[in-house]
C-alpha cells in the first residue's frame, strides 16, 4: 500500500504542477490577481505531495520492503541504517525523486519568502519552476517509476554498490542536487525577466541570494565528491576529470560567473543580457549533467543507469527547456537596455574578465567531456579524453584570471588608473616575491606547476588581505581600524573570505599536484619503507567482519626520526552480495600534508601484502579552502540587502515602487 | 548583426543536441576490437584439472566456431550459463570454453561439475595468454571465428536469447555459406 500511495502522490503532484505552470502565467499576462495568487497554494501542495512520496520510498527502503523493485535492486537487509536511507537516492529513480523534492522545496521557498517580489514576477517565476517540474514528473512516471513492485518477492536485495556505501557519498548527491536544482531559481528568474522584458537592480538583488545558495551547495557537493574520490578510490588522487566530475564542475564555473555578473547588474545596470545568458547556462549545464550521467551517452565509472529510452526522454526535455529558453533569449534579450558604461580597466572590466574566463573554462571542460561522443558520432572511433588535455588547457587559462583576481577588488567602478591600483597592492607584490624566492632557494628544481601554483595562491591570498587592510585603513588610521573592520558589510566579508578560500584551495591543489610522493611495493610484517621523511612500518594484517562485508585490516606504525607519529589502519573490504572489493585508505592529516596508506592483496607466502603509501603535501588545504569559500558565501547570503522578506532598503524600495 | 550574436547560443546548443541524438544510438558497450578480421595468434592451452584435452588455435580450423571466455569468479557468466547449455544441447555450433584467470585450479572444474559443461573443448588460461590473443576486456566475452581461424565478431557481455537470435546465430549461418 505504501508504495502505491507514494506513486499516487506523485501523480497528484504532476496535476498540481500542470495547474501551476499555466494558471499563474496566464494570470500574470492578463493582470488577473486571483489567477496569479494560485502560485502560492500550488507550490505548497507540490512540496507536500513530493515530500510524502519521498517519505513513502524512504519507508520502503528503511523497512527493507523487498516487494518494491527499487529496494530489491539497491538495498539489502544487512546494510547499516545510514546506507539503507542513502540507498533511496543512490539510484536512478530515487535520485530523480530527490531532484523533484528539492525543486519543489525551492519553489515553496519563493512562495514563502517572496513577499516583496512583484506579484507578476513571482507568478511567472513559479510558473517556470512548475514547467520544469512537469517535465521531471513525466520523466519519472513514464520511464523511471521508483514505486514499481516485484513479484515474486525475493528473500533479500541486491545491495547498493559498495563504493557508494560511504558516509561522504551518502550526503554528496543531496548537496550536489541542491546546487544543480538551486540554479533552476536563477533560471526561472531569468525566463520571467525575459517574458517581462525588464532586468534591473532589484531583479539582480532578488536573484543573487538564490544563486549564492545554489553555488554554496554545489561547492559543498563538488568538494565532498573529490574528498570521496581521494579516500575511497585509494589512488591518492582527488580529481580525475571523469565525465561525471566534469558534469558537476561545469555548472559550478557558470554559476561562479553568474554570481559575479549579477553584481554588475545590481550596481551598474549593465551586462544584463549576459547575466540572463549565464543564468540559463548554469541551469542548462546542470540539466546536461543529469543527462550525461543518466542517459549512457558517455560511459564512466559513475554511469550506474544507462538506458537509451530514458536518454531519448531526457534529450527531449533538454531540447524543450534549453532550446526553448535560448529561443526566448534570442528574441527578447536584444531589447534589454543597459545604462552603465565602463572602461576596460575598471571593476566592471575585472568582473567581465572573470566571466569570460569562467565561461571559457566551462566551454573547455564541455568540449573535453563531449569530444569522445563527437568523434564516435561521426564514426571516428572510441577515444577518451583524460587529465593531460584538461590540465594543459584549463590550468593555463585560469592563471591569468587568478592574477587579475588580486586586482579586482581594488579597482573602482567605471574607470581606474592601473598604476594606482598596483601601488595599493605593493605589499602583496612584495610578499609574493618573498615566497617565490624562498621556494626557489629551497627547491630550485622543484616541479614547475607546483611552484607556479603556490606563487599564484600566495598572490591571491595576499592581495585579498591587503585590500581588506586598505579598506579598513589599517595602515593610514589604525586606531579606528577595528571598528571599521566590524562595520564591513557582510557581502564584502563574503567576497574576502571566498577569495581567500580559493587561494588556500589552490595552494592545496598545487602542493598535492606538484610534490606528491608515492611508493607501491610488497611488504612483509616488520618491514619498513621510508617516504618523504616518514618511516612506515608494516605490522601485519588481520581479518575481521563488518555488518555486510569482510575486512582485511593492515596496521602501519609511522614514525619520524624514531619518534612515533601515528598508527594507520587501512582496510580492504569485500562485499559478498555483489562480490565487490573496496579500499578504505587510512589517512592522517598533518598541517603540511597527509600520510596516506592503502593495503592491497596478499602476496607471497610470508604474510606479505601489496601496499601503496603516499605523502600528499598540503592536500587538506584544498577542502579547508572550500570550507572557507562556503563560509564566506553563507555570510554573504546573510547580508541584509539580500535578506529575504526583510523591510525594503532605501535603494530597493525605490525600484520596487517603480515596478509595482 | 547584433541579433545574430544572440542566436549563437541556440545554434551551438542545437549542434550539441544533434550529436546527443546520434550518440544515443551508439552502444557504449560496443567495444570495437582491433583484432576483428585478423587471424587468431596461435596458442595452445593446457586442459583444466580433471580433463585430458586442452584447447589450441589448431582446433579452430575447418569450421565456424564460438569461443567463450569465462571464469568461476565471474558473476555474469553464471547468468549466461543456461543459454550456453541450450546452444550445446542443440549442437548448433562447436562451443569452445576458455577458463580465464582462475586462481584455484579446482574452481573451474567444480563450477562446471555443479552446473553442467556446455563446452566441446576447454583450455585453461590462468595467465591470460589466449585472452591477449583475442583482445579480451572482461568476462564473459565471446568470439565467432570462421573456417580459416579469423576472428569475425566479438560479443561483449552475456549471450542471451535476444542477441543470439538477432545477431550471433544469423552471423554463424552466413559464415558457414562462405
Amino acid at each position: 500500500m505504501i508504495a502505491e500511495t507514494g506513486h499516487f502522490a506523485l501523480v497528484l503532484a504532476l496535476m498540481v504542477a500542470l495547474v501551476q505552470a499555466t494558471v499563474p502565467m496566464i494570470g500574470a499576462h492578463r493582470g488577473n490577481a486571483l489567477m496569479m495568487a494560485m502560485d502560492k497554494p500550488s507550490s505548497y501542495s507540490q512540496v507536500l505531495l513530493v515530500a510524502f512520496a519521498f517519505g513513502c520510498l524512504t519507508y520502503s527502503h528503511v523497512t527493507s520492503d523487498f516487494s518494491v523493485l527499487n529496494v530489491v535492486q539497491n538495498s539489502h537487509s544487512k546494510m547499516p541504517m545510514l546506507y539503507k536511507v542513502s540507498a533511496v537516492w543512490g539510484n536512478h529513480e530515487g535520485s530523480l525523486l530527490l531532484w523533484v523534492l528539492i525543486l519543489s522545496l525551492f519553489g515553496s521557498a519563493v512562495a514563502l519568502f517572496g513577499g516583496n517580489l512583484p506579484p507578476t514576477l513571482r507568478a511567472r517565476v513559479l510558473g517556470v519552476q512548475a514547467m520544469i517540474a512537469v517535465g521531471f514528473y513525466l520523466f519519472m512516471l513514464l520511464t523511471s517509476n521508483p514505486f514499481l513492485r516485484q513479484f515474486p518477492i525475493p528473500l533479500d536485495g541486491k545491495e547498493m554498490n559498495p563504493l557508494l556505501q560511504d558516509p561522504g557519498l551518502a550526503f554528496h548527491p543531496p548537496f550536489l542536487y541542491l546546487g544543480y536544482v538551486g540554479f533552476s531559481m536563477a533560471f526561472s528568474f531569468a525566463i520571467a525577466a525575459l517574458i517581462e522584458g525588464r532586468v534591473d537592480a532589484a531583479w539582480a538583488r532578488w536573484v543573487r541570494p538564490w544563486t549564492l545558495a545554489a553555488w554554496t551547495f554545489l561547492t559543498i557537493g563538488v568538494a565532498l565528491g573529490s574528498w570521496w574520490a581521494y579516500y575511497e578510490l585509494g589512488w591518492g588522487g582527488w580529481w580525475f576529470w571523469d565525465p561525471v566530475e566534469n558534469a558537476s564542475f561545469m555548472p559550478w564555473l557558470a554559476g561562479t560567473a553568474l554570481l559575479h555578473s549579477a553584481i554588475v547588474v545590481e550596481k551598474r545596470d549593465t551586462m544584463k543580457a549576459w547575466t540572463i545568458f549565464l543564468a540559463i547556462l548554469a541551469f542548462s549545464l546542470s540539466l546536461l549533467g543529469t543527462f550525461l550521467v543518466r542517459s549512457g551517452v558517455l560511459t564512466s565509472v559513475h554511469a550506474f543507469a544507462t538506458d537509451p529510452e530514458r536518454g531519448v526522454f531526457i534529450l527531449m526535455l533538454l531540447l524543450i527547456v534549453i532550446g526553448g529558453s535560448l529561443v526566448l533569449f534570442a528574441i527578447r534579450a536584444p531589447a534589454l537596455k543597459s545604462t552603465g558604461v565602463f572602461k576596460p580597466i575598471s571593476r566592471e572590466g575585472g568582473l567581465l574578465l572573470n566571466n569570460l574566463v569562467m565561461s571559457t573554462g566551462a566551454a573547455v571542460v564541455l568540449l573535453g567531456t563531449l569530444y569522445p561522443l563527437f568523434l564516435d558520432a561521426v564514426g571516428g572511433g572510441k577515444v577518451s579524453v583524460g587529465p593531460p588535455f584538461f590540465n594543459s588547457v584549463f590550468i593555463p587559462l585560469m592563471l591569468p584570471m587568478l592574477f587579475a583576481m588580486g586586482f579586482g577588488p581594488v579597482l573602482a567602478w567605471k574607470r581606474t588608473d592601473m598604476v594606482e591600483a598596483a601601488k595599493r597592492l605593493k605589499l602583496a607584490f612584495i610578499a609574493t616575491g618573498l615566497v617565490l624566492a624562498a621556494m626557489l632557494a629551497i627547491a630550485f628544481d622543484g616541479p614547475f606547476m607546483g611552484i607556479v601554483g603556490i606563487t599564484i595562491a600566495t598572490w591571491v591570498f595576499m592581495a585579498t588581505a591587503v585590500e581588506l587592510a586598505e579598506r579598513i585603513k589599517l595602515f593610514s588610521a589604525p586606531r579606528q581600524a577595528l571598528s571599521r573592520l566590524l562595520r564591513q558589510q557582510r557581502a564584502s566579508w563574503g567576497m574576502t573570505l571566498a577569495h581567500m578560500g580559493l587561494a588556500i584551495a589552490i595552494a592545496g591543489m598545487a602542493g598535492a599536484g606538484g610534490w606528491k610522493v608515492e611508493k607501491i611495493q610488497t611488504m612483509v610484517p616488520g618491514q619498513s619503507v621510508n617516504l618523504a621523511g616518514y618511516d612506515f612500518k608494516f605490522m601485519g594484517a588481520r581479518r575481521a567482519q563488518g555488518p555486510n562485508y569482510t575486512i582485511v585490516e593492515g596496521t602501519f606504525q609511522v614514525s619520524e626520526d624514531g619518534n612515533p607519529v601515528v598508527t594507520l589502519h587501512p582496510e580492504k573490504r569485500n562485499y559478498p552480495v555483489r562480490q565487490m572489493p573496496t579500499t578504505e585508505a587510512a589517512i592522517h592529516t598533518l598541517f603540511m600534508g597527509d600520510l596516506y596508506a592503502v593495503i592491497g592483496d596478499p602476496e607471497g607466502s610470508e604474510g606479505g601484502f601489496v601496499t601503496r603509501l603516499y605523502y600528499n603535501p598540503l592536500i587538506a588545504w584544498m577542502w579547508f579552502g572550500a570550507f572557507v569559500m562556503v563560509f564566506g558565501s553563507v555570510i554573504s547570503i546573510s547580508d541584509r540587502r539580500y535578506r529575504v522578506g526583510a523591510p525594503k532598503g532605501h535603494a530597493s524600495g525605490k525600484q520596487v515602487g517603480a515596478k509595482a | 548583426m547584433k541579433r545574430l550574436m544572440y542566436l549563437a547560443p541556440l545554434a551551438v546548443f542545437l549542434v550539441i543536441a544533434g550529436y546527443f541524438a546520434v550518440g544515443l544510438k551508439l552502444n557504449p558497450r560496443d567495444l570495437p576490437s582491433v583484432l576483428i578480421d585478423q587471424k587468431v595468434e596461435s596458442f595452445a592451452l593446457k586442459p583444466i584439472k580433471g580433463y585430458d584435452r586442452g584447447f589450441s588455435s589448431e582446433d579452430l580450423k575447418g569450421q565456424v566456431s564460438l569461443v567463450n571466455f569465462w571464469g568461476s569468479w565471474c558473476v555474469a557468466c553464471l547468468a549466461e550459463h543456461p543459454m550456453l547449455m541450450k546452444i550445446a544441447e542443440q549442437k548448433l555450433v562447436p562451443l569452445y570454453g576458455i577458463d580465464w584467470r582462475e586462481k584455484d585450479p579446482d574452481a573451474g572444474p567444480q563450477w562446471l561439475k555443479r552446473r553442467g559443461d556446455p563446452y566441446t573443448l576447454i583450455g585453461d588460461d590462468p595467465e591470460s595468454k589466449a585472452a591477449i590473443a583475442f583482445g579480451v576486456y572482461g568476462a564473459p566475452e565471446s568470439f565467432i571465428v570462421d573456417q580459416r581461424g579469423t576472428i569475425r565478431y566479438k560479443h561483449t557481455g552475456v549471450i542471451d536469447e535476444g542477441n543470439w537470435a538477432s545477431t550471433l546465430w544469423p552471423l554463424i549461418q552466413e559464415l558457414r555459406k562462405q
